[in-house]
């Protein structure tokens, strides 16, 4: 086994992990190792061919590669070491990682980590669909993969079941590569997608969108050869006499997404039920010294610029716990109240300007995002619309925290 | 006529109503600004698009490489650049901003490519 030593690992080379190996060196941190388990740098963008990526940051709309390119070219520039077909397989408290790489199994000793490993799709077993077992049932991204990598053509009548962005963006590419998308089938009561994918990518192509419905039966022996779709009531069951046949040979899922925490547990990392990531400070510490989360792996995020955004923090941050510069005072607890699913950082000092992350339960309109500690109001933030698809960001300035004692998020 | 619309041009995602003739808006409300007002406008009269799609590549690291109209194009052309792309073979390498065609079907858009792919090394 080879050893290695380093200031600063960063597993997972997608956006996330990219922008934090470029904060760290800006920051002077020279012995940086980014490592990647894909052929290459880029994540989940190599696959995401449409456009609508680097409007925050670029002022323009990207497709996903063109936005990932302007990040490896940085490092590229910057002479960052990274390693790809390497796979992180372990890690501890201490440090340690362990990689299998195409040379050998690498043990590298690190000062600071930074979790950058993203997401990976819902699967049908993790939604629990009744019904036989044939090919043509894929997660939405495993059938943009195909398509847009490996030019394997996946089926010609497709339902899709679930309606967030990456459902609504596959019904696009399988409408304009020929086949006939049937249907767009979603639980709930409206869309989870952002209104512009609804609007460019269903609406565009006369794609019917069953809200209120799901799917209660997979058909067919070898091949999918339709689905069952029905009505659901308040509380998701399916409603007795509205199902309905739909002949398909494929069925499409995009039904959520899990951020990849199983090396973070290793690390005996403490996770939030909710986003399914760690919980972290203001500096996106976990609550293992030196190890700092961001991007997907830490809650899952619908722009990839407030990705690269909280990225940049990590690798600020890491840098500083390199440096021993990194003051840990975040003991005041930040909370979830009425209407809000989940809000970030977990832990703040109170002592710096903070920017706060958090996502609704429903969609609603004119509603404000009220901050308080106790029953002490701190401010408002007015929201003309607020849509769990749409994660919000608002920033406090230090004033605002000072002496707080825990704060609530709600809205009202 | 009346269509109901949600503009898609801020986050402030405004629901628009409005009641139109073959050529002109005769009424329209809810949305915030006049932008609004001209997305409306768009959408109904001349509605476009940006396309992006891939097209095969001989000797490349990946059997295909994406692309992108370089402007918007008329939404009923969309199929139709379709077609037009399908049987397109290009050689690797390829780098992002290379323009595969020129003013693609007389709309005076080209079609560039989004993602570098080297060339495959025969081993
Ligand atoms: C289909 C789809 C459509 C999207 N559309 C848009 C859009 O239109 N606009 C927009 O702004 N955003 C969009 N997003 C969101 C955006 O792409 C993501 O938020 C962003 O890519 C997340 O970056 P990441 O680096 O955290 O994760 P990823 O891009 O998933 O990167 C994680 C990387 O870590 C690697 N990795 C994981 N585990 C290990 C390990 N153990 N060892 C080594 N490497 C590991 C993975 O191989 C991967 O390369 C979309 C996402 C998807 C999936
Ligand atoms: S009408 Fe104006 S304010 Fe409303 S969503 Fe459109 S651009 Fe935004």
């Amino acid at each position: 086994m080879i050893k290695k030593e380093v200031d600063i690992a960063i597993i997972g080379g997608g956006p996330t992990g990219l922008s934090a190996a470029i904060s760290a060196r800006k920051e002077g941190i020279d012995n940086i190792l980014l490592i990647e388990r894909n052929e290459n740098l880029g994540g989940i963008l190599n696959q995401c061919i449409h456009e609508g990526f680097g409007i925050e940051i670029f002022e323009e709309t990207l497709t996903g590669p063109e936005y990932m390119q302007r990040f490896i070219d940085k490092v590229e520039q910057l002479k960052i070491p990274y390693m790809l077909n390497s796979m992180v397989l372990d890690i501890n408290k201490k440090k340690e990682i362990i990689v299998c790489s195409p040379e050998d199994l690498i043990k590298v000793k690190a000062k600071a980590v930074v979790l950058a490993m993203g997401c990976r799709e819902r699967t049908r077993g993790n939604i629990c669909i009744p019904g036989t077992r044939p090919s043509g049932v894929y997660t939405a991204g495993c059938a943009q993969n195909f398509i847009n990598l490996k030019n394997y053509m996946v089926g010609k009548r497709v339902v899709v079941l679930g309606s967030g962005d990456i459902g609504l963006i596959m019904a696009r590419r399988f409408k304009l590569e020929g086949a006939e998308v049937l249907a767009v089938v979603e639980i709930l009561p409206y869309s989870s997608g952002l209104p512009r994918n609804v609007v460019q990518c269903l609406e565009d192509y006369d794609i019917p969108l069953y809200l209120k419905h799901t799917v209660v039966n997979v058909v067919g022996r070898k091949r999918v050869e339709g689905v069952i779709i029905a009505k659901v009531d308040e509380r998701w069951r399916p409603v007795k006499g509205t199902e309905k046949k739909i002949k398909c040979d494929t069925l499409l899922l995009s039904v959520g997404l899990i951020p990849e925490n199983e090396l973070s547990k290793m690390a005996g990392i403490s996770l939030d039920p909710i986003t399914n990531g760690s919980r972290v400070t203001e500096n996106l510490e976990t609550n293992i010294k030196g190890i700092f989360a961001c991007g997907n792996v830490l809650h899952v995020h619908d722009l990839v610029d407030y990705v690269t955004l909280e990225a940049e923090l990590a690798g600020k941050s890491a840098a500083a716990f390199v440096k021993g510069e990194l003051r840990n005072e975040s003991n005041i607890k930040v909370t979830a109240g009425n209407g809000i699913r989940y809000v970030l950082p977990h832990l703040i000092s109170g002592k710096n300007d903070v920017k706060f992350s958090l996502r609704v339960m429903c969609p609603d309109r004119n509603r404000k995002i009220v901050v308080k500690d106790g029953e002490k109001i701190l401010t408002k933030i007015p929201k003309m619309r607020v849509n769990p698809s749409e994660m919000i960001q608002f920033n406090l300035k230090k004033e605002y925290l000072e002496d707080v004692k825990e704060l609530r998020v709600e809205l009202e | 006529m009346k269509k109901k619309f949600v503009c898609i041009i801020c986050p402030n995602g405004c629901e628009i109503e409005v009641k139109y003739s073959e050529e002109e808006i005769e009424k329209i409300s809810g949305n915030l600004c006049e932008k609004g007002l001209d997305y409306v406008k768009k959408e109904l009269f001349s509605p476009e698009r940006g396309l992006t799609s891939s097209v095969n590549l001989k000797n490349g690291l990946l059997p295909l490489v994406s692309v992108k109209t370089s402007k918007p194009i008329p939404k009923e052309k969309i199929f139709a650049l379709m077609d037009e792309i399908a049987d397109i073979e290009i050689e690797a390498p390829v780098k992002i901003g290379d323009i595969i065609v020129k003013d693609i079907l007389g709309t005076g858009v080209d079609i560039i490519v989004t993602k570098n792919v080297d060339k495959r090394i025969h081993s």
